[in-house]
C-alpha cells in the first residue's frame, strides 16, 4: 500500500527534484564549511541563511499549490500556519536559554519576567522538550486547519468567500498574538535565541545542518505532494477543483477530500515556518500579517500553480528578486511585486513553469513527435 | 406511505416545492419500476429538472415523499449519499473533468469505495481495466482513450458522460436532455446507447426532442407547472386535450 504509494511518487521529473535537493543538502553546507573562504565555490554564511531561508518558502509556496493549484482552495491565510509553526520553534528556543536570559529567570522567558509574571503559562509547559515542540510544529497547524475546515467546507463555502475568511483568519491571530496577555511575546516575539538541541544556533556547523534540513524537509514534502497528485485520491483532487458538483453526483464526499488536503498543507506549511524561525532567529505577529500570505500566493503564480516545481521556482525566483530589488531600490519593492503579480496573470498565467512545458508541447507537436497530452490546470481566477 | 412505495424502485408522493413563492413542483406523483425505462416531457419550467434535483439531493422539497428502491427516503441523504446509494445523474450540459483524460473520467466514476484514504492508497486493478475497456467500447470512444475530455466534441462529451453513469453501476439513471445539439446521427448513436443501458437498470430522460422520444419507445409522463398532466404511451398522451393545449399546441 505504502510501497505503491511511493511508487508512483517517484515519477522521472520527481527523482530530478528530489536528487537535486539532496545535493543541494550535501554539496552547499560542505562548501560552506570546508572549502577556503576564497575559493570560488565558496558559499558564504551570508548565503547559507539567505537560500535556507529561501527553502523555507519554497516549502511553504508548495503546501499552498497542494490546495490552491490542485484542489482549487484560494487559501489567502496560509501564512497562519506558516507563523504557527514558527511559533511552537520559537517556543522551544526560548525554553532553551534558560537562565542566560537578560533576567536570568531558570524557568521564565524574559518577557514573562518583564510582565511580573509569577509562574509559566500552561500552554508553554513541555515546550522544553524538542519532541513535543516537533510535535506541535505538525499538530498546532493541524489541528487549526482541521477546525477550520471542518466549518468553511461542511457549509461548502467556496470560491472568494474562502479565501476571505482565510484572510479574516489570519488577520485575527495577527491582533491575538499582537496582545502582550496572549503570552506570546505580544509585539516584540520570540527573539534571542541561543541554542537548538544544545547546539549554538549562531555558528557556522548550526547553520548549514538547519539548511540541509530545509533542503531535506523539502525533498521530503516534494515526495508527499508528488504521491498524493499521483495518487487516485489527485486525480479526485482535481476533479473537486474543475467541477465540485459534478464530483458530489459521482459519490465523493467533497468536503472530506477538501479537509483532508487542507490539513496536509498546513502541516507542511507548519514544517517550514518551524525551519524558518531558527534560521531567521526571531519570530513575531508580523508573520500572520495578510500581506505575507498573499505573497506566497504570487510566488505560487509566478512560479505556476498546478505543477510541484512551480512553486519552488516561483519562490526562489520571486525572493530572489525581493533581496536584490529591496537593496537597490527598498521603497518600490510593493509596487514591483503587485506589477510581478498583474504582469503574470496576464502574460503567464500558467506561471514559469507551465509556460515552459506549453513551449515544448507545441515544440514537440511542431516537430511532429507526440506525446501523451500533460494535464494542465485549467487557469481561473480566484476559483 | 412505504406500503404503496415497496417494490417500487422510485417513488414520489405528494412532493411541493416552492422558490420565493414560485411553485416549482406542485403535488407532484410517479412511481417507476425496476428496470423501467421513462421519458418525461413537458414545457419549459415544468419542473423537470427541479424533479432531478429533488431525486439527487440537491434541492429538498417543502414536503411529501421521495423514497428509493422501496424503502430508502431520499429527503434524508445528501447529493454524495445518493450517489452512492445508485442514483446517478447526467446533467443537461455535459459536465465531464475536463482536465483529465477520457480515461481517467471513466476511473473517478467507477463504483469502488470513494474515501480518502481508499483513494490515496488505490492501485488499479485488472477488473478496473476491464470495466473501463467496456465503457470505453459501449460509449465508443475506445480511439480517445488518452485524449483530455476538454478536447472532445460535444457529442463525445455527452457519451463519456454516460459512460462515467454506467460506470458508477447505478441502479437508477437520471439523463438530462441528452441529445440537446446533438447532430441527427449522434442522436440516433445515443438511443441506441439509453435502450442498451435500461436493458439492466432504469432510466429517466428528460428531453425535448419528440422524435428522439419516439425512438426510445418508452411510457411517458407530462409534467406541466410542477404536475403530471398525462401518463402513457407517446401516442396516447399526445392525443390527449390537455397536453396538447399546454404542450404540444404550442
Amino acid at each position: 500500500m505504502i510501497t505503491s504509494f511511493l511508487f508512483k511518487a517517484l515519477d522521472r521529473r520527481a527523482i530530478w527534484v528530489v536528487s537535486a535537493l539532496i545535493a543541494l543538502a550535501i554539496l552547499v553546507p560542505a562548501s560552506n564549511l570546508m572549502l577556503p573562504f576564497d575559493s570560488a565555490f565558496h558559499v558564504s554564511n551570508f548565503t547559507i541563511s539567505l537560500i535556507g531561508k529561501y527553502l523555507t518558502y519554497a516549502l511553504l509556496a508548495l503546501a499552498l499549490d497542494l490546495v490552491w493549484g490542485y484542489c482549487g482552495i484560494l487559501s489567502l491565510g496560509h501564512g497562519a500556519f506558516f507563523a504557527l509553526g514558527g511559533y511552537a520553534m520559537g517556543m522551544y528556543l526560548m525554553r532553551q536559554i534558560g537562565s542566560r536570559g537578560v533576567y536570568g529567570d531558570p524557568i521564565l522567558p524574559d518577557f514573562m519576567v518583564f510582565l511580573n509574571w509569577k509562574e509559566l503559562p500552561w500552554f508553554w509547559l513541555g515546550f522544553d522538550q524538542f519532541w513535543f515542540a516537533a510535535l506541535m510544529i505538525v499538530l498546532v497547524p493541524g489541528a487549526l486547519a482541521f477546525v477550520f475546515g471542518w466549518f468553511a467546507f461542511r457549509s461548502r463555502v467556496t470560491g472568494v468567500y474562502l479565501s476571505i475568511i482565510t484572510q479574516a483568519m489570519t488577520y485575527a491571530l495577527l491582533l491575538a498574538f499582537f496582545r502582550n496577555e496572549m503570552g506570546f511575546g505580544g509585539n516584540n516575539g520570540l527573539t534571542d535565541f541561543k541554542d537548538i538541541l544544545g547546539y549554538d544556533i549562531q555558528s557556522d556547523t548550526t547553520r548549514a545542518v538547519l539548511f540541509a534540513a530545509s533542503a531535506l524537509a523539502l525533498a521530503a514534502s516534494f515526495l508527499i505532494c508528488s504521491g498524493i497528485v499521483r495518487s487516485k485520491f489527485g486525480k479526485v483532487l482535481v476533479a473537486v477543483r474543475d467541477a465540485e458538483s459534478r464530483s458530489r453526483f459521482i459519490g465523493y464526499r467533497v468536503e472530506n477530500v477538501k479537509l483532508f488536503v487542507f490539513v496536509v498543507s498546513a502541516m507542511m506549511a507548519g514544517i517550514a515556518g518551524a525551519l524558518y524561525v531558527p534560521q531567521v532567529g526571531i519570530i513575531n505577529p508580523g508573520e500572520f500579517a495578510p500581506a505575507n500570505s498573499i505573497e506566497v500566493v504570487i510566488w505560487t503564480a509566478v512560479g505556476g500553480r498546478g505543477t510541484l516545481i512551480g512553486p519552488i521556482i516561483g519562490a526562489v525566483l520571486v525572493n530572489a528578486g525581493k533581496s536584490v530589488f529591496t537593496a537597490a531600490f527598498p521603497e518600490f519593492w510593493l509596487f514591483a511585486l503587485g506589477a510581478l503579480f498583474v504582469a503574470t496573470t496576464l502574460f503567464l498565467p500558467k506561471g514559469v513553469v507551465g509556460s515552459f512545458s506549453s513551449a515544448m508541447t507545441w515544440l514537440r507537436l511542431r516537430t511532429g513527435k507526440s506525446d501523451a497530452p500533460v494535464a494542465e490546470p485549467t487557469v481561473r481566477a480566484a476559483e | 406511505m412505504t406500503k404503496s412505495a415497496a417494490g417500487s424502485l422510485l417513488y414520489l408522493d405528494g412532493v411541493h416545492v416552492s422558490f420565493d413563492g414560485f411553485k416549482a413542483i406542485n403535488n407532484l406523483s410517479l412511481i417507476l419500476q425496476p428496470g423501467e425505462m421513462r421519458a418525461i416531457i413537458g414545457p419549459n419550467g415544468a419542473g423537470k429538472t427541479t424533479m432531478m434535483d429533488i431525486v439527487t439531493g440537491k434541492t429538498r422539497p417543502d414536503s411529501g415523499d421521495v423514497i428509493f428502491d422501496g424503502g430508502i427516503d431520499l429527503t434524508r441523504h445528501d447529493e454524495t449519499d445518493i450517489a452512492q446509494l445508485g442514483i446517478g445523474r447526467k446533467f443537461q450540459k455535459p459536465t465531464v473533468f475536463e482536465s483529465h483524460t477520457v480515461w481517467d473520467n471513466l476511473e473517478l466514476a467507477l463504483n469502488r469505495n470513494r474515501g480518502v484514504f481508499a483513494t490515496l492508497f488505490h492501485v488499479t486493478t485488472q477488473r478496473d481495466r476491464d470495466q473501463i475497456n467496456d465503457i470505453l467500447e459501449t460509449t465508443r470512444l475506445v480511439a480517445r482513450k488518452d485524449e483530455l475530455a476538454a478536447n472532445l466534441s460535444h457529442g463525445q462529451k455527452q457519451w463519456l458522460e454516460i459512460g462515467m453513469l454506467l460506470a458508477q453501476e447505478p441502479k437508477l439513471l437520471l439523463v438530462d436532455e441528452p441529445v440537446a445539439g446533438m447532430t441527427d446521427a449522434e442522436t440516433e448513436e445515443t438511443a441506441r446507447l439509453l435502450r442498451e443501458i435500461a436493458k439492466s437498470r432504469s432510466v429517466v430522460v428528460v428531453e425535448h426532442d419528440m422524435s428522439f422520444v419516439r425512438d426510445l419507445d418508452v411510457k411517458v409522463t407530462v409534467l406541466a407547472e410542477g404536475a403530471v398532466l398525462a401518463e402513457g404511451s407517446l401516442d396516447h398522451v399526445s392525443s390527449n386535450q390537455k397536453v396538447i393545449e399546454n404542450y404540444l399546441g404550442r
